[in-house]
């Protein structure tokens, strides 16, 4: 094995190459990763000494080094105020919900889209779909207030129509949680597709060939051909998105709550920023971004590992 | 043949339609907020408008270009979106040309390689971030909403396996004729990746424009502000700096805002028909491995 790969010409090329230049090393290719290694040092892992400040009461006067260390104090506080499990429940309700609903609406309009024939108006659906998520949650926030207002065009709508009183979109917990989430699956759901669109295209015509001439309807084509086809693709981003559980979306949420819903639309990221950069609180705002980011990591890592070993996937 | 079979005929028609009403419907939003920025104010106050301008006027688009800030911070958006779009393709191809080397090649090519995805896994949050900027002094400086998300492992590593899919053959006959690897890197990967590099630009142009957050925190004066974060404030945090009290007065908020909605947006509709055009691509491109 190891001989074949040693004759594989490309890597012996290469190493002429670096032969030829006098070096064992290929100090080329180490100088071309440097910029970004540096910046990577700077910006993602000096911030990470930063965590100390999770465990001690950091005063900007004293510093990093400076500051008094407090062990777990922060972390205990975290887990005895009720307002942190309100906020965390909040989180992960969000985030289950767009990531089922994201899964699930996608999957079935690129079946649906896979039944269209007329490539141009395919195109068309496609082009007018994906767009929102090109558009930022400042363009769809101020769309969404404007829409959802007391005064705006949905309720309107709603009491010319259905003799409904004005629903409070953004003022009333309930109907703030449902906002939030029906308006991510209008951001991304038609993003979402392109990647099942893409395992379409990818399935073998012969097995349609073949179900045609044993004459199996275009309804149990989809159930034994196209959908068991998409499966393990489902598996996959269904895996990966366990890294998301604690993700809510911070800027969509940033951008359509207010004080009056706290309770019911904080999520732990947009606390982080009140708590750290507004109230001055350096130390536990610290804490509990660190607490949400070691999560993550678990849950990234464990995805990674189930989506390797279900369907082998690798990210490089 | 199962398209001429009459229930699938019933079937494709209802489809056509129900495909049809959710894309129109993704739109509508967006279609009947521009209608109110080009409504007259009481019309629009009063909830007359739907689908169709109401006294049909630009003034809600000249009272915000009037604003000396919406000048001021369009102007910071576009340098931060040129330059730091042309910094992160140098920056990541570069590294993601070396990264897609073989470690027999490069010795030392999986360390870097789980040095950059680490920082994917896991990240210091937002306040050691924000006390690096602040000890750094680049608080009121362009820096810092270049900076910090100059690398992107997500983006490199999907040049990375672009730059693999590149025929060996192509190097190997440079490396013969005596060139090195930048050289290679230089007129034969670079050239031969671009539909690979134009998506990644737009993606990192798209990126730049949106992104509010970084100059909220790091901007502390209106003129620093880059666009979306003025649009922010003025859109969501409803302020009126810039305004001349005069105006708002006389002004709906209503139409005024949803003017800069659009003027906010604008750019991202221009380049949405060719975003889409190499999107599709890039993403089945650099999804394919070996």
């Amino acid at each position: 094995m190891d001989q074949m790969m040693t004759s594989d010409p490309n890597i012996k090329a290469a190493r002429i190459a670096n032969k030829q230049k006098g070096n064992r090393v290929p100090w080329v290719l180490h100088l071309m990763v440097l910029p970004a290694a540096l910046f990577v040092f700077v910006f993602s892992y000096i911030p990470m000494s930063g965590i100390v400040m999770a465990f001690q009461d950091y005063k900007a006067a004293l510093g990093i080094t400076g500051s008094p260390f407090v062990g777990l104090k922060h972390f205990r506080y975290m887990f005895e105020n009720d307002y942190f499990m309100k906020i965390t429940w909040n989180t992960v309700l969000f985030a289950c919900s767009k990531i089922v609903l994201n899964l699930i609406i996608p999957f079935g309009f690129a079946l649906l889209l896979n039944e269209v024939r007329n490539m141009g108006f395919k195109r068309s659906i496609q082009t007018l779909v994906y767009l929102p998520h090109f558009l930022s949650w400042v363009t769809l926030g101020g769309i969404l207030i404007d829409l959802l207002a007391q005064t705006g065009i949905i309720n309107l709508f709603l009491t010319n129509v259905f003799g409904i009183k004005p629903i409070f979109f953004l003022g009333d917990g309930t109907w703030f949680r449902l906002t939030i989430i029906f308006s991510d699956v209008w951001k991304e759901f038609g993003f979402n597709t392109i990647i099942f669109l893409a395992a379409l295209a990818g399935i073998n015509p012969a097995l349609y060939e073949a179900a045609e001439v044993d004459g199996a309807s275009r309804l149990k084509q989809t159930m034994h051909i196209t959908i068991p086809s998409l499966i393990p693709i489902l598996i996959v981003v269904a895996t990966l998105a366990l890294g998301n559980v604690l993700n809510a979306n911070f800027d969509q949420v940033f951008n359509l709550y207010s004080p009056m819903i706290y309770q019911q639309g904080d999520i732990i990221d947009t606390f982080v920023y009140r708590e750290g950069l507004l109230s001055g609180q350096f130390s536990f705002a610290t804490a509990v971004s660190l607490f949400k980011s070691m999560i993550s990591l678990i849950l990234i890592v464990v995805s990674y590992r189930l989506a390797y070993k279900f369907a082998g996937y690798r990210i490089f | 043949m199962y398209h001429k079979t009459m229930p699938y005929r019933i079937f494709s028609v209802f489809n056509y339609f129900l495909l049809a009403i959710i894309s129109i419907g993704c739109l509508l939003p967006l279609y009947h907020l521009l209608m109110v920025s080009f409504s007259d104010t009481s019309a629009a106050n009063a909830g007359l408008v739907t689908f169709w301008p109401i006294g049909f006027t630009l003034d809600a688009y000249v009272k915000t270009f009037d604003n000396a800030n919406f000048i001021t911070s369009l102007w910071v958006s576009v340098k931060r979106t040129i330059l730091g779009t042309a910094l992160a393709l140098a920056v990541n191809s570069a590294a993601a040309y070396a990264l897609s080397k073989d470690n027999r090649v490069f010795r030392g090519r999986n360390i870097y390689l789980w040095y950059f995805v680490i920082t994917m896994l896991f990240n210091a949050g937002l306040i050691p971030s924000y006390i690096l900027i602040l000890k750094l002094g680049l608080l009121n400086n362009l820096l810092a909403l270049i900076l910090p998300g100059l690398v992107s492992v997500y983006n490199l590593i999907l040049l990375l396996n672009f730059f693999r899919t590149v025929p060996k053959e192509l190097e190997e006959a440079t490396f013969i004729d005596g060139a090195g690897h930048f050289r290679s890197f230089i007129s034969i990967y670079l050239p031969i990746s671009l539909p690979a590099l134009a998506t990644i630009a737009l993606f990192t142009m798209v990126g730049h424009w949106n992104s509010y957050f970084d100059g909220l925190i790091y901007m502390k004066g209106v003129e620093n502000l880059p666009l979306a974060s003025f649009m922010q404030t003025l859109i969501v945090q409803g302020s009126t700096t810039g305004f001349d009290p005069a105006v708002i007065a006389n002004m709906s908020q209503r139409t005024l805002r949803a003017s800069q909605i659009f003027i906010g947006a604008l750019p991202i509709l221009i380049v949405y028909p060719f975003l889409q055009r190499f999107f599709v691509k890039g993403i089945v491109i650099g999804a394919v491995k070996e």
